[in-house]
């Protein structure tokens, strides 16, 4: 085997050393009975040549990876620079453990440092951690921090929250004695701050909302921080759709307690959905309430700046069952990616990339809306996702466009939602080119 | 203070500030195409009130060349595998091979979005197929799910099945069932994951030869509350768990089930299954034993293996084959629910399988016998100059204590630094919590000898430094680009983000002119 560097000879001199005499002995410690007495029947061993023809093969099975794409939902292609994977393909990155060991450790470290600044700087927060799983699970770690904080038991989500967050929501919180309620999305805006500002109660630990939400739509995130807060519970908003931040109105400049979201817009490719990056902040008040890890400045004896990892008394490695959360590896290289993407787009291009997305779906919006038979059912402003209701199924119209335009046009909201047959998900992004837009609008009608 | 010893590599230590602080006004590190479609007035859009009025302040404006080199000036500061021996137990730093990353990157699965069509994405799904049927026999539990995203979620999913499980089984009366047994030689996430799931703590005592303490495991097993126990095996002092049949009987008696946490498990694979020895349910880690690189703290994929019987729990969609197609099945009534949007870290399951195609069913069993036969080499190295607390022979890991060396006032810590100015990444140290002073080492099958025997000559060095210049020991590491850091005053004062330092006229208005 090729990646394992001693020879069978020297293997043999190696037992020899010990004082062994066939590598079956290095077993001893395991009963007889217990140990495998057949070859494990898993494939043989593939050489190069035939393992990347296996993947290639496979690959190229892959229809949707190669059409024109208007998918979105919580997972989006913007531009990646090429230097994003030049630099996470440094071994010094990709082949580094955890920063446990801060003296040769230093390059992973102030990354982390400068990713929590980037991820401050966007939310409008006062702190934030090195990462989490993606933004589903960060989503239910705030849903759990909530009731850490106010001591409340009750949550209250929008039902225009991602349902695949909502499902991953259910599932954390299922033994945690939260009671977990939805708050309905009006049918004629898509929005459900209203109904969000309604149900809060002094019951009430936190409300969830999503912005831009499942839909696209831009919730009023200030009048429901107003409503939260005088109910004394928190503010969660969640955010799939993270270039939403260059434009938008930060989550933290409207009055909200934890934000988390899906950190994918930033230099991480689709690969059919992970890994990608959980972003989560908070206020300064909660910082010993927040789950995963935290990077701090440090000084050695010199007083030469460093960093390290800190409030590690929160944590599992310490604090056993009392910790804030389970979380141990989390997503270093893809928080990196993001940290090589926010920069190397930096201010100006964090601006121009959204307003280009926004840009593009209110052309496509428009344009769609102006089609027979195709209308746009809410009325709130979007960023760059907007649901369409078309004149047929959409799980069938979509596969029609799929199979005779090349066009992925969208995503069926039957699939979440079964009273709405003929609704789907457009997503367009500054990826998307004229051409892309006006052949799918052509496409829509020629149905 | 470095002379005279021999150094496997260099630290480089060039200086590197903070991005922000590097940033310039007006610097630009991207080009867009023109925007091609007519421009509507931003404010038809977005009314203004939604739209943020800091003009993202303080975000870097940098050129692209200055990117590149702050990063790749960053990268000299860490060590990596590619650089050398990576010893950390409990860790498996094995080789994390380029070919693997290529697969990763192939255009149809990096450019595939996760909520495209079944029948569009079927060599994606196909990929996570293969993945599953290996890992099932590798493991020998036939039931698996792919979708959490790290070892601590894979034991989350594991104990939320056993939960669910005794739920269905015992109705109301699983309530008198929240009892978790959990060995005092676990992982910190064990508890931690445990307590996620509803679920109170029992520690089980370790005997003096390290291992699960039978007598203690009964007792607490004689009290009708347990619903489980997570083991890890072998466990985190690298050995293995002879008495588990027993120990899954004990349990299995009491009307609980085994969680095996398989952090472990690149001392088992090909040689022995978990689901041979009794054990219902387990999590791999693919950044572990399978080789997906460890990307300084993630991304991991944690795999949930588990009994037939507990199949019908797993998190859905369930990925299975039916008709020749591969697809998702969300219909499973009795399943915990979906534990993360999509599929879990799909780019870590092609690199996994990947791995495992690339070994074949033979090089997997060969690379568990060198990386148990690395770990005897070091055990047999350097029991002459450090105290080895535990007689048995270690599986893939061994830990040393600093009995001997702390007379002279030298503690883990200390060797673990100086062992850097050697060239080296120290081992894991002060875990497991119940070895005063431990210092776990793990070399896992991507170490030749040559390299072995420096580390063990490099160990043997710092035990005679110990002895004859403590001071020496003390003060290290001598050469990398910072010393060691206070951690302490961090904690108290914690400064977690960089903030723009506020300019003295701003700071002062009364100095305004």
């Amino acid at each position: 085997m090729r990646y394992i560097p001693n020879s069978p000879e020297e293997r043999v001199e190696m037992l020899e050393a010990i004082g062994l005499t066939s590598a079956e002995q290095l077993f001893d410690s395991i009963p007889e009975a217990l140990r495998l007495q057949r070859p494990l029947e898993t494939p043989a061993a593939l050489s190069e040549i035939e393992l990347l023809d296996k993947f290639e093969r496979l690959g190229q099975q892959n229809a949707a990876a190669r059409r024109a794409s208007f998918l979105g939902a919580g997972a989006y292609s913007h531009y990646i620079p090429t230097i994003v994977d030049h630099i996470i393909s440094r071994s010094e990155f990709f082949t580094a453990y955890t920063p446990y060991q801060p003296e040769i450790s230093q390059g992973t470290l102030q990354v982390i440092f400068e990713f929590q600044t980037l991820v401050c700087q966007l939310t409008g927060m006062d702190l934030a951690n090195a990462s989490m799983y993606d933004g589903s699970t960060a989503l239910a770690e705030a849903v759990l921090m909530a009731e850490r904080v106010t001591r409340r038991s009750k949550v209250i989500s929008s039902a225009a929250v991602h349902p695949q967050y909502l499902e991953v929501v259910k599932t954390y919180v299922q033994h945690a004695g939260i009671d977990l309620e939805l708050a309905d999305f009006d049918q004629k805006t898509g929005l459900a701050g209203a109904a969000l500002a309604e149900a809060v109660d002094d019951q009430t630990a936190a409300i969830v909302v999503q912005s831009p939400n499942f839909f696209g739509c831009v919730e009023d995130l200030s009048a429901l921080a107003d409503a939260a807060h005088a109910k004394g519970a928190l503010l969660v908003v969640a955010i799939t759709e993270a270039m939403s931040l260059g434009l938008l109105k930060s989550p933290g400049a409207c009055g909200a307690d934890i934000v988390v979201a899906e950190g994918q817009s930033f230099g991480v490719p689709l690969s059919f959905g992970g890994p990608y990056v959980g972003l989560f902040a908070t206020r300064d008040k909660y910082a010993r309430q927040i789950p995963g890890r935290l990077v701090g400045e440090a000084y050695d004896k010199k007083g030469r700046r460093g960093f390290v990892l800190t409030l590690a008394t929160r944590e599992q490695h310490i604090r056993r069952e009392k910790a804030t959360s389970n979380i141990c590896t989390n997503e270093g290289l893809i928080a990196l990616a993001a940290t090589v993407y926010l920069e190397t787009m930096g201010r100006r291009g964090i601006q121009e990339a959204a307003h280009q997305c926004l840009q593009k779906a209110a052309y496509a919006a428009r344009r769609i809306a102006k089609l027979d038979g195709f209308s746009l059912p809410f009325a709130a402003p979007y960023f760059n996702e907007f649901v369409v209701r078309g004149p047929l199924n959409s799980v069938e119209l979509l596969s029609r466009l799929a199979k005779d335009n090349a066009i992925e046009a969208g995503i069926a909201l039957s699939r979440f939602m079964p009273d709405r047959d003929n609704d789907f998900l457009v997503c367009v992004t500054e990826t998307n080119t004229r051409e892309q837009i006006d052949a799918l609008v052509s496409a829509l009608s020629e149905l | 203070m470095t002379s005279g010893i021999t150094k496997v590599t260099t630290h480089i230590s060039p200086n590197e500030q903070l991005i922000f602080e590097r940033s310039q006004a007006g610097r630009i590190g991207y080009r867009l195409p023109a925007l091609d479609v007519e421009e509507s007035a931003v404010d038809d859009l977005i009314p203004q009130q939604f739209r943020r009025d800091d003009d993202l302040e303080g975000m870097p404006e940098v050129s692209e060349v200055d990117v590149v080199r702050h990063f790749i000036r960053m990268s000299t500061w860490n060590y990596s595998i590619d650089l050398g021996m990576y010893p950390l137990g409990s860790c498996t730093m094995k080789y994390n091979s380029r070919l693997n990353e290529h697969v990763a990157r192939i255009a149809g699965f990096a450019n595939l979005h996760p909520l495209a069509a079944e029948e569009d994405s079927q060599g994606a799904l196909q990929v996570i197929y293969e993945l599953q049927e290996c890992l099932a026999e590798i493991t020998g539990l036939p039931g698996i799910s792919l979708q959490p995203a790290a070892g601590a979620h894979g034991e989350m999913t594991g104990i939320m099945i056993i939960r669910a499980f005794l739920d269905a089984r015992h109705g109301a009366a699983a309530a008198g069932r929240r009892t978790m047994l959990i060995p005092d030689s676990a992982h910190g996430t064990n508890p931690a994951s445990a307590h996620l799931s509803g679920f109170s703590v029992k520690t089980i005592r370790s005997t003096a030869e390290g291992l699960t303490d039978l007598d203690h495991l009964r007792e607490l097993c004689a009290h009708g509350d347990v619903a489980g126990l997570m083991l890890t095996n072998p466990n985190t002092l690298g050995l293995f768990e002879r008495n588990i049949k027993q120990i899954c009987d004990i349990v299995h008696e009491a009307g609980g089930l085994v969680y095996m946490d398989g952090a472990n498990m690149n001392a088992l694979v090909g040689v022995a299954r978990p689901g041979d020895m009794g054990v219902d349910v387990i999590h791999l880690n693919l950044h572990k034993t399978f080789s997906t690189p460890h990307g300084g703290g993630g991304p991991g994929c944690g795999p949930c293996c588990c009994t037939k019987e507990l199949e019908p729990f797993l998190p859905v969609p369930r990925i299975v084959k039916a008709d020749g197609a591969f697809r998702l099945d969300h219909d499973q009534p009795k399943s915990i629910g979906r534990v993360k949007a999509f599929f879990g870290n799909y780019g870590m399951m092609l690199r996994a399988l990947a791995y495992t195609l690339t070994h074949g069913f033979d090089g997997l069993r060969e690379a568990t016998e060198a990386a148990v036969l690395n770990s005897r080499y070091i055990a047999e190295g350097l029991t002459s100059d450090y105290d080895k607390p535990f007689n048995s022979p270690p599986m893939h890991e061994v830990v040393f204590t600093d009995k001997r060396q702390s007379r002279k006032g030298v503690h883990t810590l200390d060797i673990a630094k100086r062992l850097i100015d050697y060239g080296f990444h120290p081992m894991t140290i002060y875990f497991p919590l119940i070895v005063q002073g431990a210092m776990l080492i793990e070399p896992t099958e991507s170490v030749g000898r040559q390299e072995l025997d420096q580390f063990i000559a490099a160990m043997r060095s710092i035990a005679r430094e110990a002895l004859e210049d403590p001071e020496l020991v003390l003060g290290a590491p001598h050469d990398t680009r910072i010393g060691r850091l206070d951690e302490a005053a961090a904690a108290r004062k914690p400064v977690l983000r960089w903030k723009p330092q506020v300019a003295e006229a701003e700071a002062t208005p009364a100095s305004v002119s």
